[in-house]
């Protein structure tokens, strides 16, 4: 094969790769894709959440353990969401009457009620849409996915977790508050921060802010790293 | 959410989100009005326009005939 011809090929190739991922993985900052879906509370649009948060997340498969105590673990996270105006939207790929025979008995077995509704992805079109499959760990099953979607519709955060691995919930709590505070105060926040605790100010992108910066009493260690209380 | 039920009834939520458009009013209102999530009520209303028991003008929905005979069965 010629150089030119291997590099047509090169091209080619990389050029459908590309297409496929950006046909199948969503990206942060792009519009989440739209979908409409069967769901334990009948048919959904991701539209419906519109001018409010989503935390759409995917588990392996109902009747499994650590689900179980994921699912009871995102229950007890609705109150605290929904005074963020978040909804949780979980997904599986299971049927509707597995989802309900699953939440039916978590409120038998350990009295929790799942108050969110539950995507049965049986076709696994919501699930391809979002990159929830990986063929390293499952063909079947949906690995343990997080995806943040604002009140514009906008994928604002992506976490995997493995199969093996229960999520933190704590985390999404922080996430979702972290989120809320940039858009609110137009700022950043710190490794392990969280609310009350002070916030990181944009870096100047000029010399003439990063003047103006240091004197704007802000508490500086240097020009580029200033924090402030919001 | 199916908004009808097995015997030809309108389902709980059903019947609370028709309740709440006594007064036609936007999903917005209906969701205060019936302390439904507001995706659940997008999802109702848009059920049960489907199913000719509400109609939407604009941003506005209202209970149509049907509607109506549905929640004087259940008076």
């Amino acid at each position: 094969m010629s150089e030119q011809s291997g590099n047509s090929v090169l091209e080619s190739t990389l050029t459908s790769a590309q297409a496929e991922i950006s046909h199948t993985l969503p990206r942060l900052g792009s519009p989440a894709p739209s979908f409409e879906a069967i769901t334990t509370y009948g048919k959904i649009r991701l539209e419906d959440f519109r001018g409010g948060w989503v935390v759409l997340f995917s588990h392996p498969a109902d009747f499994t353990p650590v689900c179980t105590t994921e699912f009871m673990a995102f229950a007890a996270l609705v109150p605290e969401l929904r005074k963020r105006n978040v909804e949780l939207l979980g997904l599986s790929i299971d049927s509707p009457t597995s989802h309900i025979a699953w939440v039916r008995n978590i409120k038998e077995k350990f009295d929790v009620d799942i108050s969110f509704p539950i995507i049965a992805d049986s076709n696994k079109e919501v699930a391809t849409l979002y990159g929830m499959l990986m063929p390293g760990e499952s063909n079947t099953e949906t690995s343990r996915c997080v995806f943040v979607i604002d009140p514009a519709g906008v994928i604002r955060t992506m976490i995997y977790y493995p199969l093996t691995t229960g999520r933190n919930t704590d985390e999404i709590i922080r996430l979702i508050d972290a989120l809320q505070t940039t858009d609110k105060h137009g700022v950043a926040t710190p490794a392990n921060w969280k609310p009350g605790d002070k916030v990181i100010v944009p870096p100047p992108s000029t010399v003439e802010e990063a003047e103006a910066r240091v004197k704007a009493g802000y508490e500086c260690a240097d020009w580029y790293f200033c924090k402030k209380a919001v | 959410m199916a908004c009808i039920n097995a015997h030809g009834e309108l389902t709980e939520s059903a019947q609370k989100i028709l309740e709440a458009l006594e007064q036609p009013g936007s999903a917005e209102t209906v969701a205060k009005l019936t302390s439904l999530p507001l995706f659940r009520i997008r999802s109702g209303l848009r059920e049960m326009g489907e199913a000719g028991i509400v109609e939407m003008n604009e941003e506005t929905y209202s209970m149509t005939e049907r509607g109506r005979s549905f929640l004087a069965t259940k008076e």
